[in-house]
Order: structure tokens, then C-alpha cells, then sequence
């Protein structure tokens, strides 16, 4: 039944954009037709997952396919179905809010296109996550790649598009060829390309499946260092889009980790502990570029890499605690990354979208050209500042109910024996993360929505429109009430977790006691914290009714401008210089000159690391010496006569001197 | 239970005299006689009967940011232990949600002076939110150390029976933890070395300086907020520091004659230091991180 509901859905999702190219003569219906059909098989795969989650039995389905080692399998179970809600929700909100975002009627093909593989895939990141066999989880994972491609070109005229969408096309790639040797090896082991034959053959757990596992799926995750691509692609795709790949598409990289790592009865310790330095620091540097960004966006995009890291803390600990034989580790870890993945999907998407529509009032995303939105935005200011608290992991929203329960984790593996103790620095890590998230995201609403406009681009702004509001208003939804009874949650975090890894159940079982009444006691603080803040607000409301306005206080300086505020830039500047050693700021200055200086310009940005300093000049000159090369190719016959006399010499030396 | 309620109100209701006690001590090392330490409730009286004047630039976000400051900071205080008695609400990790809940009032404070559009206030909440970030490690690294060395992971268990108990065994941690701690203390509120409460217009103010615009009953729940955070902070450092073997009224007693000694330490400290070289404060804050790192490692080796 729950199988039958997420195919259903899989298949309308797939097909939602043929809604749109069939009646493409009348643009707004079209529209309007293919967004239902997704929202309906969306409906469908989130009550099939949501069945899947409530207890009922794993089910699958298997059936020939012609290609060699391929068998059409699905099966769903509580692991998958953790990751088929966002899968599902958030391409169903997006599809809404695009109505107004990217009208049919006004964009014509472009927007055809986009509802076309937007639905797709919707379709190929539930596939990837149904998969039960190596090949076709592969095929979907191509196709969702190429999907993911297409939809960052969407607005292909524009050269910073082309970039990122090209960088995105070859990084993708590198990782399904990481994925293509991983699947061998482990198809090879284990004799079969059935997953269930994988996961049952007792594989070896070697250091090379985990390195292999590690590429291919970081780096469609975006962890730190294989994360170059993402920011740029996040940036240049339009908003409901980038909700989409930042909310979800990089979550099949983590799924895949999940997945693989199931196979194994007892992963050893070093994986663990790798995945959790490496989510750390993708965690850590993540912020610290985000705090440097000055493109909205792009800054959204990073904080996707922050989040990613601290999942895959979670997954990490969970590691651990399978290496060490801790079940209430396992169940802990695994429900703080599996919670965060759906916790992301949610606070990640409706800030996108609260971008999309900032981006859509202002025509633009320079943070320094913004400010004082909240007063001609209010409902959309409201909206994002939500969204800023939950990822800024602050109570009582969802992102604090998923951090802490990594937190849980951490120090659960303080009482882990020598080496697994160790574990427990990912909280101490978490929280600078979280100070840095929080001061982050004070930036971007304070720059944005505070204060008062710092260009006429900002002044002119409008509040959105309803169907743009309507999807952030439910995703805040989500946000609040996970937030508020995360206790309901975790008994099906604990059936994903036990899908994951068979847990022993005596301990499991306390553990999960333990940290669903904790979770209540959550839930009573933030009734505490609600009420409280509510009666001051109501007593303040009162007490300040007619009260006077006046100019902000200036030290007696009584006609201030917008531009003598804080900007973003100079609000980052203390915490940006910490990171000067991961940094490589690029500043244009030119100065005031002579006495009577005409015009003086500054502008900087910091580039990404590890594409913009490393990756890019390493291509470069690689590059530049395949050219070097190439020349001996063509021209000359003799010189192509000699250049295979001198090869067949060095080959005949080699073979009489060391054979 | 009677006795956890009477905790409860010297939370409510003591706060202003610690900061009272603070300037008592600076005044009498300035060889001032200074105000009586009950001048903070004279000037929350006088405050809360005022009106407000509101920036046009604010909006509603200029209004929350003391309301969910002052609201965060109290329901923070429902999970501190104080004294013998154990905290209201406790629970496995609950020092999590403490730190996050004072992580809250920080962001709206920060969000309430953005508001008003002042540069002043840009440059204050600027400041806050660089060293709490680095302040927040050093907080929890403090607790962990406490939670391995005790074996809990609630605040009511790390300062509550196990602690003298660790503190036999585990000394030398526990006393870094407990320097560390007081420097967290320090920093998150506002104090010298870190941030001096007494300048409003230098180019030196953190704290002060976020809350310029504020007035009236605004500013009353601003400063009510801040002397109950440092309720909060002497609160863990006086439990850590004496162990707490003693419970029932003598507890009480000995509780508050320990937090007038946390008020005395922090008015002698103002009144013999300077205040540090903006750039000196992440170091000393960094500083704070490796001692109570150095904590954590003597327990985990």
C-alpha cells in the first residue's frame, strides 16, 4: 500500500510538466494544471512515506530489466521514507510559489522547461531513494543529475549562469564515475548489484569503498572541500529551484552515505570519526564563507554546506556508536542528521523562497543595496525571520529539536571507551557553528529587512504575492510545530534508525525513552518561553500605545542618512578576518588621489577556496600543458615519425633492460 | 518543594542587588561612597513608570527584541539548579537548551539594535556577535568537562551530588573548568575586561551601545534581563565552585552569601583591570576555549 502510494506519486510528479506542454496555449492554465498534478502526486508519496514511517512493513518490488546486472527493484522502508518527505514537500511548494515567481504567462518556454524537469526530478529523487539495485539507482541518479543541470540553465542567457551551470555539470560527473568504481567493488564482492544481496554478503570494509563512497556522495552533498560547485549553481538558478537543489537534492548525496553504509555489519571506527571531522569541517568553514558572502543567495548556499556538515555529524556519531556498539549512540546520532535532513529541507526552502521574493520586489540580491524591507514586506519579513531562527538552531524551532539531539550524541560518546570518547568534540564544534549561524543570520535579516533602505532599488520594494506567501507560510508551519512537539517524531526516527541499523533492543529502547521525554520536556520549556514572551509582549502592547516617534538617537547628529548604517560586509568584518586563513579575499581599491580627489571606488569579495584558488588555476595549468603536448600531435610527419621510432625504442629498451 | 519556590523567588527578585553589589565594590575601591545597592530597583521603578520613544525607522522586531530577551534569559533560569535545591525543569542535555535559550536573547537584542539603523548600534551588535560565537565553545566545553567528570548530562546532575565527589577525584579539570567558566561569565555579561558597562559613547562599547534607543519600560526589561543573566552565570560558578554539599536553609544561606561573593570578585576585577584592546578580547576568549579544552583532555585521557 505505502509502496503503491509512492509510485503513484513518483509517476504524476514525472509527468506534471506534459500538463504544462499540453495546454502551453494557454499559459496561466497550463501552469496552474501542472503545479496540481505535482501537488497531488506529492500528496500521494508523502501518505505513502508517512504510512512507511507509521510502522508498516518494508515493501518492495522486483521485476526483469535488460540491462546487464540491472534489475527494476524498489523497496521502501523507514530509512528511505525519512528522506521521501522532502523529496516530495518541497518540489510541491516550490511548484506553487512559481505560479507568481516564474509565471508561464510571462516567461513563455523558459518556464515550460522548467516545470518540466522540475517534475522530473521530483520523480528521479524519489527513484534514488526507492532503488533497491545498483544500476538503477544509478540510471535515476543520471537523470536527476541531468535534471538538476537543466534546471540551473534555466535563465542560460547569462554568462554567470553557463559558469556555474557547466562547473556543476563536470563536478557531478566526477562523482557518479567515483560512484560507477564504488558499485563494482561492491557488486563484485558481493556477487550481485541487488542491494539486499549487498547488505547480506558481509562485505569487507575496506578503506577504499569508504573513500569511493565519501567522493561520490560528498560530493553531490557538497561537503567540505567537494562543495565548489554549489554555491554557484545554487546562486544562479531560480529561486523555487535552488530551494529545491539546496532543500533536497543535496540530501541523495547523504542518503547514498546512509545507504552504503548499511550494508556493513560493523563499519569500523575510522569511518565514523572521519565522516565526523569531515562534517565538522564542512560545518565550520561552511558558515565562515557564508558570513563573508555579499550576494543573498550565494550566502544561502553556504550555510547549505554548514547544514550538510552538521548531518553528517550526525551520521558520523551514529558510526561510531555501531563501531563501539552503542545503540542508544546510534539511535541518537542518527536521529539528530536523519531530523536535520527534513529540518534543512524545511528552513532551507522558505528562505530561498524568502530570497526569490526579496529578489523579485528589489531586482536585486547585493545585501548592501537592501534594507528596511520589514516595513514594505511584512509578511515576508516575518516569514524569513523564522526561518532565520530555525537555522540559526535557536528554540523553539525545529533546527534547535535536531542539533540537540546531535548534541545528545556527542555527549553520549563521552562515556565511549578511549578513541570514541574523542567523538564528543563535535559539540563544542556545534556550538561555535551555531554562534557563528546565529551571527550570520542577524546579518542577513538585519541588512535586509532592517533599518532603512540603502538604495532606490530597496525603496521601491512591494510585498509578494499570494502564492508566494501561501508555500513559505506552510513550510514556517512545519518549522513551528516540529519545533514544538518534536517528542511525536521520534518514534519514527527510531523505526528509520533500526531500518538503518538493527539496534540492540534493551538499550535502544531506554535511550529512545529517555530522549522522547526529554523531547517533552522541550516541548514544556517552550510553552514557558511562549507564554512568558507573551505576557510581556501584551503588557508591553499596552503600555506603549501613542507613544512618541522620533529620529533614531545619532549623538546629537540630527539628520542622519541610510548610508551611514552598518552594511552587511562591515557587520562580518570582525568575525571574517578570524577566517583569514581560509580566506583569499580580492579587493579593488582605488584611492582618492591629489588634492582634488575626483572618485574613489573599493569593492572586495571572497572567493571560493577551493574552486576560485585552487581548482580553477590547478585545471588552468594542467590545461595549459595539454596544449604543450598536443602540438607534438599534429604538424609534421616526420616529427610524428620520429616521435613513434623513439616509442618503440623506449618500449624495446624496457623490455630487454628490466623485463 | 517550598524551598525550590523560594529559589525561585530570590531568581525573581535578587538579580539588581548582585549588580548593586558590583558597584558598591567599584565605588569603594575608587575611595567613593557610591549609590546603596539597592539602586538598580529604584531606577526599574522610576523606568517602568516612564513612556517609550520609538525611532521611525523601528519596527515591530525594535519592540520583541526585549520581550523575548527578558523571556528567554527567565525561562533559562527555570532550568539552573541554585543553590541546594534542583532546578524547576530538568532534563538529559538540558544545559543545551540553556545555552541556546541565552543564544535567543542575544539574537533579538542584536535584531532589536539593527532596527533602529544607527551606525552606533550596527557597531555594537557587530561586536556582541563576534565574541559570543567564540564565547559559546568555551561554554561548552566548560560543561562537558563537568558532564564527564560527573557522569550527567543535566545541570541538576553536574552541580548537583556527584560534584564534590568530582571534585575529589577530578581537581585540576574542575579547576580550569571553573577559571574558564568565570571568563564566560565575564564576556557573555558584559563586564570588564571584556566590555565596560559604564561608557555609553566610546568607541569602546559592546553591550551598552546595542541598547541606546531603548527607554522607558524597554529599557527596564533590558536591564532587569542583564542582571538576571548574571544571576544565571553566578549561579553555575558559585555551585561549581563550592560543591554544594549542604542542602535545606543553610543551603540558602551559604548560596547567597556565595553570589554576594561572585559580585564582590566581579566589582574587584572591574576596579583593578582595564578594560582589554578590542583585538585582545577573541584571544582572551580563545584562551578561555583551550583552558577548559585542557579540562576535557586531563578527563578523557
Amino acid at each position: 500500500m505505502s509502496l503503491a502510494l509512492v509510485l503513484a506519486g513518483l509517476v504524476l510528479a514525472s509527468c506534471s510538466g506534459g500538463a504544462a506542454l499540453a495546454l502551453r496555449r494557454a499559459p496561466a492554465l497550463a501552469q496552474r494544471a501542472a503545479c496540481a498534478v505535482l501537488v497531488a502526486g506529492a500528496a500521494l508519496g508523502i501518505a505513502g512515506a508517512a504510512l512507511a514511517l507509521g510502522g508498516a512493513a518494508p515493501a518492495g518490488l522486483h521485476a526483469r530489466w535488460s540491462v546487464p546486472g540491472g534489475a527494476l527493484a524498489v523497496r521502501l522502508d523507514a530509512l528511505g521514507a525519512v528522506f521521501l518527505l522532502p523529496v516530495f514537500g518541497i518540489p510541491a511548494a516550490g511548484s506553487v510559489y512559481g505560479l507568481a515567481y516564474f509565471a508561464q504567462a510571462r516567461r513563455g518556454a523558459q518556464a515550460l522547461r522548467l516545470q518540466g524537469f522540475y517534475g522530473l526530478v521530483t520523480g528521479a529523487m524519489a527513484l534514488v531513494v526507492l532503488a533497491a539495485n545498483a544500476m538503477l539507482f544509478l540510471a535515476a541518479w543520471e537523470v536527476m543529475a541531468l535534471c538538476g543541470f537543466l534546471l540551473v540553465l534555466t535563465e542560460q542567457e547569462k554568462p554567470e549562469v553557463q559558469r556555474a551551470g557547466f562547473v556543476y555539470l563536470a563536478a557531478t560527473h566526477v562523482g557518479t564515475l567515483a560512484l560507477f568504481a564504488l558499485f563494482a567493488l561492491l557488486g563484485s564482492a558481493a556477487g550481485s548489484f541487488d542491494f539486499a544481496r549487498m547488505a547480506g554478503a558481509g562485505l569487507p570494509a575496506t578503506w577504499g569503498v569508504f573513500a569511493l563512497a565519501l567522493l561520490g556522495f560528498g560530493l553531490k552533498a557538497g561537503l567540505m572541500p567537494l562543495h565548489f560547485w554549489l554555491p554557484g549553481a545554487h546562486a544562479a538558478a531560480p529561486s523555487h529551484v535552488s530551494a529545491l537543489l539546496s532543500g533536497v537534492l543535496l540530501k541523495t548525496g547523504l542518503y547514498g552515505i546512509l545507504r552504503v553504509t548499511g550494508f556493513f555489519a560493523a563499519p569500523p571506527l575510522g569511518w565514523g570519526l572521519a565522516l565526523l571531522a569531515v562534517g565538522a569541517a564542512s560545518a565550520v568553514l561552511g558558515v565562515a564563507f557564508a558570513l563573508a558572502q555579499h550576494d543573498l543567495k550565494r550566502l544561502l548556499a553556504y550555510h547549505s554546506v554548514e547544514n550538510v556538515g552538521i548531518i553528517a555529524m550526525g551520521i558520523g556519531l551514529a558510526l561510531v556508536g555501531r563501531a563501539v556498539g552503542d545503540p542508544a549512540l546510534v539511535l541518537l546520532g542518527f536521529a539528530g542528521g536523519a531530523l536535520h535532513v527534513v529540518n534543512h529541507a524545511l528552513f532551507k526552502a522558505l528562505l530561498f523562497l524568502g530570497a526569490g521574493a526579496v529578489d523579485h520586489a528589489c531586482g536585486t540580491r547585493e545585501l548592501d543595496r537592501l534594507g528596511g524591507l520589514a516595513r514594505a514586506m511584512p509578511l515576508t519579513a516575518a516569514l524569513f525571520l523564522l526561518g532565520a531562527v530555525a537555522i540559526s538552531a535557536l528554540p523553539p524551532l525545529n533546527g534547535f529539536v535536531s542539533e540537540w539531539l546531535v548534541y545528545l550524541g556527542a555527549l553520549r560518546a563521552l562515556s565511549a571507551p578511549s578513541l570514541a570518547a574523542w567523538a564528543a568534540l563535535a559539540a563544542p564544534a556545534l556550538a561555535l557553528v551555531g554562534g557563528l549561524a546565529a551571527a550570520c543570520f542577524a546579518k542577513v535579516f538585519g541588512t535586509v529587512f532592517l533599518g532603512t533602505p540603502r538604495s532606490d532599488q530597496g525603496a521601491r520594494a512591494h510585498e509578494a504575492a499570494r502564492a508566494m506567501l501561501a508555500p513559505m507560510a506552510g513550510l514556517a508551519a512545519c518549522c513551528v510545530l516540529i519545533g514544538l512537539f518534536p517528542g511525536l517524531l521520534l518514534p519514527a526516527l527510531r523505526r528509520a534508525a533500526s531500518a538503518w541499523a538493527p539496534p540492540a533492543a534493551g538499550l535502544a529502547a531506554g535511550a529512545a525513552r529517555s530522549a522522547v521525554d526529554s523531547a517533552s520536556a522541550l516541548t514544556g520549556c517552550a510553552a514557558v518561553l511562549l507564554a512568558a514572551a507573551g505576557l510581556l509582549a501584551a503588557w508591553r502592547r499596552r503600555r506603549a500605545r501613542g507613544a512618541p516617534a522620533a529620529e533614531t538617537w545619532g549623538c546629537g547628529y540630527t539628520r542622519p542618512t541610510a548610508r551611514m548604517q552598518y552594511t552587511g560586509s562591515s557587520f562580518a568584518e570582525m568575525l571574517t578576518l578570524r577566517f583569514g586563513w581560509a580566506f583569499f579575499p580580492r579587493a579593488r581599491v582605488e584611492p582618492p588621489r591629489g588634492p582634488f580627489p575626483r572618485r574613489a571606488t573599493f569593492s572586495s569579495h571572497v572567493p571560493d577556496t577551493v574552486l576560485d584558488v585552487a581548482l580553477l588555476p590547478l585545471l588552468a595549468s594542467a590545461s595549459w600543458g595539454a596544449e604543450r603536448v598536443r602540438r607534438l600531435h599534429r604538424g609534421q610527419v616526420q616529427g610524428q615519425a620520429l616521435l613513434v621510432g623513439l616509442t618503440l625504442l623506449a618500449l624495446l629498451a624496457w623490455r630487454f633492460l628490466w623485463w | 518543594m517550598l524551598l525550590a519556590l523560594a529559589y525561585l523567588a530570590a531568581f525573581l527578585a535578587l538579580p539588581p542587588l548582585l549588580l548593586g553589589i558590583v558597584n558598591r565594590v567599584k565605588s569603594r575601591f575608587a575611595g567613593r561612597e557610591g549609590p546603596p545597592p539597592w539602586q538598580l530597583y529604584a531606577d526599574l521603578a522610576r523606568l517602568l513608570r516612564k513612556g517609550a520613544v520609538y525611532s521611525r525607522t523601528t519596527t515591530w522586531v525594535f519592540r520583541a527584541g526585549p520581550v523575548v530577551g527578558l523571556a528567554a534569559v527567565a525561562t533559562a533560569g527555570l532550568l539552573t539548579p541554585f543553590g541546594g535545591a534542583p532546578a524547576a525543569i530538568g532534563f538529559a542535555g538540558d544545559f543545551v537548551l540553556f545555552a541556546y535559550l541565552l543564544g535567543l536573547a542575544r539574537f533579538f537584542t542584536v535584531l532589536a539594535a539593527l532596527d533602529t539603523g544607527s551606525s552606533f548600534e550596527g557597531m555594537g551588535a557587530a561586536r556582541e556577535v563576534t565574541f559570543s560565537s567564540l564565547a559559546e565553545p568555551a561554554l561548552f566545553l566548560c560543561l562537558m568537562t563537568l558532564a564527564r567528570a560527573t557522569g550527567s548530562l543535566s545541570l541538576g546532575g553536574m552541580f548537583g551530588p556527584a560534584l564534590p565527589l568530582a571534585w575529589g577525584r577530578a581537581a585540576p579539570a574542575l579547576l580550569l573548568t571553573a577559571i574558564a567558566l568565570f571568563v564566560v561569565a565575564l564576556a557573555e555579561n558584559a563586564r570588564i575586561p571584556v566590555d565596560d558597562p559604564n561608557t555609553h559613547l566610546e568607541l569602546t562599547m559592546i553591550h551598552e551601545v546595542m541598547v541606546l534607543d531603548h527607554s522607558g519600560p524597554d529599557l527596564a526589561l533590558i536591564l532587569y534581563g542583564a542582571s538576571l543573566k548574571l544571576f544565571l552565570f553566578g549561579a553555575l560558578f558559585v555551585r561549581l565552585v563550592l560543591g554544594f554539599p549542604v542542602e535545606g536553609l543553610a543551603g540558602l544561606a551559604m548560596f547567597l552569601a556565595g553570589l554576594a561573593g561572585f559580585a564582590a570578585l566581579v566589582g574587584v576585577i572591574e576596579s583593578i583591570m582595564a578594560r582589554l584592546r578590542l583585538v585582545r578580547v577573541p584571544q582572551l576568549l580563545v584562551g578561555a576555549s583551550v583552558l577548559s579544552a585542557f579540562g576535557l583532555v586531563l578527563l578523557l585521557r
